[in-house]
């Protein structure tokens, strides 16, 4: 079948299986709750409540910190007990506001929206913008900066990245089948923004009975398609989902929107949509527990600050002891050295994995063979780059387009040499662009 | 905090094939024409392959243990040259001249370059060329059914008719392991499917050669010279089995379109107008030191990169 897909990729072993075909389950969570300041690309919020403030769910507890920043709000009712920083589970120490719950969820008051259609585009932005919403799916970068464009009229292509080709994790695929709606109408509240665009759902074909519902639901929507693409990672990469719906390619100095493109995860239209139409700021998401370690991996509709030690005890602790600990997916998750971190807007999973296979492999001596090369997304050579990087050779480095590295992994998943080939060009690159951000 | 568990940078997952398991799926894709060439040759066939193998890994095994080096003789590699440079032997060579080549081929091209990885030309094609330079006489002598005689391309070189059945099937005087095409494209077939060559570099080499040959020949379009050409002088297990040697050949795609361009026109002069009547080992290792160069000049554009100037206009499908 003539999917469409981009050049490169891998097909690791997805474990979807563990945790897919549990319905989310809703999580109350018990204990201190903890919003890092920073969980979104920007500027870090600013708090606006003090310790021993009382707080509502759904109240602002941080006020965004420039235009790209979002604002931050309690996912409980409860006390503000202190402002410090706590560690996060990129293993930094983030200043966070810590609240006490007082276990009884009082929300302040929603002002829903009865026709979104009636709002004016400033109107609509402003919701999102007022509501915290940032990319959901890892990146956090806030949504209403993304959605104002300098030339709205030239978005062509709003893309719904439904692809989820990380490993393991199914909480966009949960969402898509419990509440797809959410999904559509969030889309159409986007395409109501750029009245030329095409509102695309790209989904990979290993989702088949959400490709055939959401095309069903669709089939009156002429603003709104569903394009099936191959599973393979990753698929869900910005550049190579825009690639695969559009055709159009993007590089690293471009935006999708030179593309005529916008893409947004599914957690983050399905967070537009509550924005908009519910009248309620980012406080929950869906979130995966899995791995083979896991006794009982499934989703939860997990309130944002939860910690992740909370969420895997509701999914009845580990079964077998874990060796591996990582937030998000096995390809760009990050490793966790303890379970005890707060869950963010940008968490989407929690993997718990009894075998390190990383740790135990040896690094032998590159053999030139070309699957990195055969698995780069991004037509680069990363043994290549990897060499550079090693010999810290930056103009050789850039010369071989080693910042168009999107850092997805595949390369490394790839070697048959063990050579952590994509952690070496993400330093290399960090160097580099440090360097010339000096200059 | 003393069971913090260990962090790293993802990805966290790896792929099964390692560098191990690769060398084996070679020793199992050579195994055709290797009971091929032990059934055609004899025993005689099967002491030379255990000799070299033997040799190989014993040689990379000490030489890492003289200078200290942790030993690497696990990954295969040296057991693969070991059996490469055997089906590149005539079987009655004698055993002595083997274990030079073998030794040759693991220490001088292999070990004095950095081991795996680093060696600047095929360890087996080296070793070889370094014994066709000794040992001219042996190394040329071939026998069919216990009687000398030419090969069928030294045989086609003076005029004279060959069968080509006979060398699709491999009953024909040559090296252990080049005589039988079907054998040799068995195990091709067994390289691809495990994915551990793709078709680029035997396609354009042996595209490019057959292209040479019609050029060039002097025989047009000669249907039994061109396929006496392909299955003779170990053009297949070269352009399968050696050519695609990672360590010495591009990793760039367009790289390895160049190499396989390189290698059909090399071997087509050497053959047809050299004075040797083969010329594979000579053109891939020749082609082995263009390598570096080719890489350079062919670093392919990275995603998206084309299109900087300006975002393509829509299709009017809309």
């Amino acid at each position: 079948m003539g999917l469409r897909t981009f050049k490169g990729g891998v097909h690791p072993y997805d474990g979807k299986e563990l945790s897919k075909e549990k319905p989310t389950k809703e999580l109350k969570p018990q204990g201190e709750m903890v919003y890092p300041l920073s969980q979104h690309i920007g500027a870090p919020a600013t708090a606006c409540v003090s310790v021993g403030d009382t707080v509502l769910r759904g109240q602002k507890i941080a006020e965004a910190g420039g235009f790209v920043s979002a604002p931050i709000f309690s996912s409980v009712s409860g006390s503000v007990k202190a402002i410090e920083p706590r560690r996060v589970a990129t293993g930094d120490l983030v200043n966070s506001i810590i609240i006490e719950s007082d276990g009884k969820f009082i929300e302040t008051g929603f002002e829903g929206c009865e026709d979104y259609t009636d709002l004016s585009n400033e109107d609509i932005i402003k919701k999102i913008q007022d509501a915290g919403v940032v990319g959901m799916g890892g990146a956090g970068f806030p949504t209403h900066v993304k959605l104002s464009p300098n030339n709205p009229e030239k978005i062509e292509y709003i893309i719904a990245n439904c692809a989820e080709c990380e490993p393991y994790l199914t909480s966009d695929y949960r969402s898509m089948v419990e509440e797809p709606e959410k999904l559509i109408t969030g889309m159409k509240i986007i395409l109501q923004l750029f009245p030329k665009a095409k509102g695309l759902l790209g989904i990979e074909d290993n989702k088949a009975d959400v490709i055939a519902s959401l095309q069903k639901l669709t089939q009156n929507e002429s603003r709104i398609e569903v394009v099936p693409l191959m599973t393979k990672y990753p698929q869900g990469g910005e550049r190579q989902l825009i690639k695969a719906c559009t055709g159009r390619e993007i590089n690293s100095k471009m935006l999708p929107a030179d593309a005529g493109c916008i893409v947004d995860n599914v957690a983050t239209i399905n967070a537009v949509y509550t924005a908009v139409v519910e009248g309620k700021p980012v406080m929950d998401r869906i979130f995966t527990v899995t791995g083979d370690s896991v006794m009982e991996p499934r989703n939860f509709r997990i309130c944002i600050g939860t910690s992740c030690k909370e969420i895997l005890e509701a999914a009845g602790g580990y079964v077998r002891p874990p060796k591996k600990l990582i937030s998000g997916g096995p390809m760009m998750g990050f490793a966790l050295m303890d379970v005890d971190v707060p869950t963010t807007k940008t968490s989407g999973a929690l993997l718990c994995l009894s075998q390190d296979e990383v740790s135990s492999f040896e690094t032998t001596a590159c053999i030139n063979c070309g699957r990195c090369v055969s698995a780069c997304p991004e037509n680069l050579i990363p043994s290549r780059l990897s060499k550079f990087s090693d010999q810290g050779d930056k103009a050789e480095f850039e010369k071989w387009y080693g910042l168009e590295c999107i850092e997805c992994g595949s390369c490394s998943f790839a070697c048959p040499a063990r050579k952590p080939l994509a952690q070496a060009i993400k330093t290399m690159k960090k160097m580099v662009l440090a360097d010339k951000r000096k200059k | 905090m003393s069971d913090l568990l260990k962090v790293s940078s993802s990805p966290h997952v790896r792929a099964k094939d390692d560098t191990t398991r690769i060398m084996l799926y070679v020793i199992l894709a050579l195994m055709p024409t290797t009971i091929f060439g032990i059934f055609n040759f004899g025993l005689r066939a099967l002491a030379l392959v255990v000799v070299c193998m033997a040799t190989c890994v014993l040689s990379e095994y000490l030489f890492e243990k003289a200078i200290g080096k942790k030993s690497t003789v696990g990954d295969l590699s040296a057991a693969v040259t070991g059996l490469l440079l055997a089906l590149n032997l005539p079987h009655t060579l004698p055993i002595w001249q083997a274990v030079i080549g073998s030794v040759f081929a693991i220490v001088v091209v292999k070990m004095l370059f950095g081991g795996l990885g680093q060696n600047f030309m095929n360890p087996a094609l080296g070793g070889r060329v370094f014994l066709v330079i000794s040992f001219a006489a042996t190394m040329t002598h071939f026998e069919f059914d216990g009687v000398a005689g030419a090969t069928p391309l030294a045989l086609l070189k003076s005029g004279e008719a060959v069968n080509t059945i006979d060398m699709l099937i491999g009953r024909t005087g040559g090296t252990i392991g080049e005589t039988s095409t079907i054998c040799i494209l068995i195990g091709a077939i067994i390289l691809i499917l495990l994915g551990v060559i793709d078709l680029t570099i035997p396609g354009v080499y042996i595209c490019s050669f057959v292209v040479f040959l019609v050029l060039f020949g002097g025989h047009g379009l000669d249907s039994t010279f061109i396929v006496a050409h392909l299955c003779g002088g170990g053009l297949m297990l070269g352009a399968f089995f050696m050519a695609t040697d990672y360590v010495t050949s591009p990793i760039t795609p367009m790289g390895k379109v160049l190499f396989g361009i390189c290698l059909g026109v090399l071997t087509g002069i050497f053959r047809i107008f050299g004075n040797s009547a083969e010329g594979v080992s000579f053109a891939i290792i020749f082609s082995n030191l263009l390598v570096p160069l080719i890489e350079k000049v062919t670093v392919p554009r990275a995603f998206g990169v084309t299109r900087v100037k300006k975002p393509k206009e829509v299709k009017a499908n809309e």
